[in-house]
């Protein structure tokens, strides 16, 4: 009998299903499944076409392969729109199967997405920030690799309470769940270190102007947090500095306020503002080395916090896939492999707690000119800071979610 | 007391911005009966070009007067070749007209990408304004100055020219207007083109405050819809009136009741237009 080719795939197959595996095979021979939920179209689109940017550039620089099963990306565009977010999120489940989801990018998508990612337990690495998702409403097939709203501000407070020796504050952001969180949090962390938060403002998403609310800015202040998002930090910003009041008030930024995107934008105004951040292009690691210098020659500008976002959720999927030998198959064997892992990032060492939510370090950064552009370079890291800040879980879970009216603000001066 | 003065000179400067921007929306609105939904796209699209422009010329009243005309021919584009195909089809229009504004959203995200791009205020006008105790961006001044000098000028065009008499007469009662000679289909053009051009130079004279970036189009197209019905429909006075109506309410109720922005921003429309459908200097139509 010859031993040709046919009779041998016979025979193999034969094996396998004396083996009683034969869904593993075809399982390790079929491509791996990845979406995408971004937006790429309206207002949020810069941040959301920065994620694809970067995820593409992760795949391209492994060939395409994690753990060494090909991946295949479909990317689904919601136009930060929550309805249209979940439209598209089924059509990326059901006609393009995917198997695991990165994104979606915004709070409201992820929410209108909740239901859904349950219900079709979809595995979710997401970059939405809102806390819920893994604090009192956890989500089982989601986990965050990149931050709450909150966990960057704490932080912060912190920073400007004990070593910028801070003690009254103005906060202000955007009108949304996003900034109530990330105030609240700032806040807290704040006001327990013997600070006092005097005046706390929310401005509409789309204010036309916020020479009104600069004109009410108390000036006996040490600093001014700004929680916005997108380009609302940087008109905010802008307007500040047309009505004077720069180098009168000290600046400090939430994570989102002075992003490299944003930053490429700005001039010297914007130099030796502090803002914290689970990631910064500046981190000194081989990783985020490279990561930077690829995305520089790619798209000549510095990755920021949505490029970094999926690139960091990348490598959490590929160590993931590693550890459990490219078997996405298997969800929870999967969920709690990824909820264990531990793996270094371009972010530094990433880990996660049971909720899904990240433990890793937040960076201090000051905004300063290198090579003729504006960085945020890291002047300070607190390393493994989870969403809970130093609280303990058990009691920061007890309290209401961070709100607009959570903590209260005690120390409002009219 | 310096509180309340930086106050009343925000809202001036912020009713001068808005007039910019909704009185080319009132003209088109008031001649045509359209609803032009690409007048927020028109601004954002002005503001761009503003940007690029400005790379080329530093001068940024220079680039105003570029945009303007750029915008006008584009605005003379939609107008002869989609809206008038459309004449007297009113849904058809407010529908292709928000389809219009789509395109030019998307289109500018792909040209000019999703980042906020400053327009840079000009080195002149750069530091703010000092007298006594009050601090004032110079910019906003001069924005408030260009404003009143628009409605001026405006105002005699529309009133004291022979051009202005016939829109007026357009405005009043169209069919007879075209019975007695008037070129009903020429001045539609014409107005048309006039109100984009204000809309493109509004969003590059507003571009040292608003900044351009993708959204500003959703962000100035209600602002235009509140002045206009809150002004009256096709009523220069009006739109004049209106805007700075809403920056002073704005203004003083944000610094009053911020947590209210909103509520202020479009509660007074909804009481004009339950008490006064015409809006407040609105022209009785035939």
């Amino acid at each position: 009998m010859t031993f040709n080719r046919r009779r041998f795939i016979q025979a193999a197959g034969a094996g396998v299903s004396a083996s009683a595996l034969p869904s593993f095979v075809l399982a390790q021979s079929s491509p791996i499944r990845l979406g995408l939920m971004t937006v790429k179209t309206g207002p949020l689109a810069s941040g959301g076409i920065d994620m694809e940017r970067a995820l593409v550039q992760y795949l391209k620089e492994r060939d395409s392969t994690m753990a060494g099963r090909k991946v295949e990306l479909f990317v689904g565009d919601s136009g930060g729109v929550p309805a249209q977010s979940r439209t598209k999120l089924q059509e990326l489940v059901e006609r393009d199967k995917i198997q695991i989801m990165i994104g979606p990018l915004d709070t409201a998508s992820a929410l209108a997405s909740d239901d859904y990612i349950r219900q079709q337990q979809l595995l979710t690495l997401s970059v939405a920030a809102a806390e819920d998702m893994t604090q009192r409403k956890p989500n089982p097939w989601f986990t965050r690799g990149t931050s709450t709203s909150s966990q960057c501000a704490m932080p912060l407070a912190d920073y400007c309470a004990k070593t910028l020796k801070y003690k009254r504050m103005i906060t202000i952001a955007d009108d949304i769940a996003y900034g109530h969180e990330m105030c609240a949090g700032f806040q807290r962390v704040f006001e327990d270190a013997g600070g006092k938060i005097v005046q706390k403002l929310f401005s509409p998403l789309t204010v036309p102007d916020y020479g009104t609310y600069i004109a009410q800015l108390k000036t006996n202040v040490d600093g001014i947090f700004l929680g916005f998002a997108g380009s609302n930090g940087f008109r905010f910003f802008r307007q500040f500095n047309e009505y004077g009041l720069r180098g009168k008030v000290a600046v400090v930024g939430g994570m989102t306020a002075f992003d490299e995107a944003v930053l490429r934008n700005m001039g010297d105004e914007a130099l030796g503002i502090v803002t914290s951040c689970w990631y910064s292009a500046e981190i000194e690691n081989a990783t985020n080395k490279r990561f930077v210098a690829n995305f520089r020659v790619d798209w000549g500008y510095d990755p920021g916090f949505y490029a970094a976002a999926t690139y960091v959720e990348a490598a959490v999927l590929d160590a993931t896939l590693q550890k459990l030998r490219g078997k996405i198959e298997d969800k929870e064997a999967f969920m709690k492999t990824v909820r264990a892992i531990k793996v270094d990032t371009a972010r530094g060492p990433v880990g996660f707690d049971h909720l899904g939510n990240v433990v890793g370090n937040i960076y201090i950064r000051k905004v300063e000119r290198k090579d003729g552009r504006l960085v945020n370079r890291v002047i300070h890291t607190y390393p493994n800071v989870s969403q809970f800040w130093t609280y303990k879980e058990a009691e920061f879970l007890k309290n209401p979610v961070y709100s607009r009216d959570w903590p209260p603000a005690k120390n409002l001066e009219s | 007391m310096q509180y309340w003065i930086i106050q009343t000179l925000n809202s001036f400067a912020l009713g001068g911005l808005l007039f910019l921007l909704a009185a080319g929306f009132s003209l088109i609105f008031g001649l045509m009966r359209i609803a032009n939904l690409t007048h927020g796209s028109l601004y954002m699209l002005g503001a761009y070009v503003g940007v690029t422009v400005l790379k080329f010329v530093p001068n940024l009243w220079l680039a105003a007067l570029i945009g303007g005309l750029v915008i006008a021919v584009f605005g003379g584009l939609i107008e002869r070749f989609i809206l008038r195909a459309l004449a007297g089809n009113a849904l058809g229009q407010v529908l292709v007209t928000l389809g219009i504004s789509f395109m030019v959203a998307d289109f500018c995200l792909v040209v000019w990408g999703g980042d906020p791009i400053p327009v840079p205020t000009p080195a002149a006008l750069q530091q703010p304004l000092r007298i006594g105790g009050v601090v004032f961006p110079t910019y906003r001044l001069v924005v408030l100055a260009i404003a009143v000098v628009t409605a001026i000028v405006l105002y005699v065009l529309m009133e004291r020219t022979r051009i202005g008499a016939m829109i007026r007469a357009g405005v009043d009662d169209m069919q007879m207007a075209r019975a007695v000679g008037i070129p009903v289909s020429k001045l539609f053009t014409a107005v048309f083109c006039l109100g984009a051009a204000l809309a493109g130079a509004g969003g590059i004279i507003g571009g040292p405050i608003m900044s351009a970036y993708p959204g500003l189009d959703a962000d100035m197209l209600p602002l235009a819809l509140i002045v206009v019905i809150l002004g009256g429909i096709g009523s220069l006075l009006g739109a004049f009136v209106g805007s700075f109506l809403i920056g002073a309410i704005y203004t003083f109720g944000t610094a009053l009741l911020p947590d209210l922005a909103y509520v202020i921003l479009f509660l007074p429309m909804i009481v004009v237009i339950a008490f006064r459908p015409r809006g407040l200097f609105g022209r009785r139509t035939v």
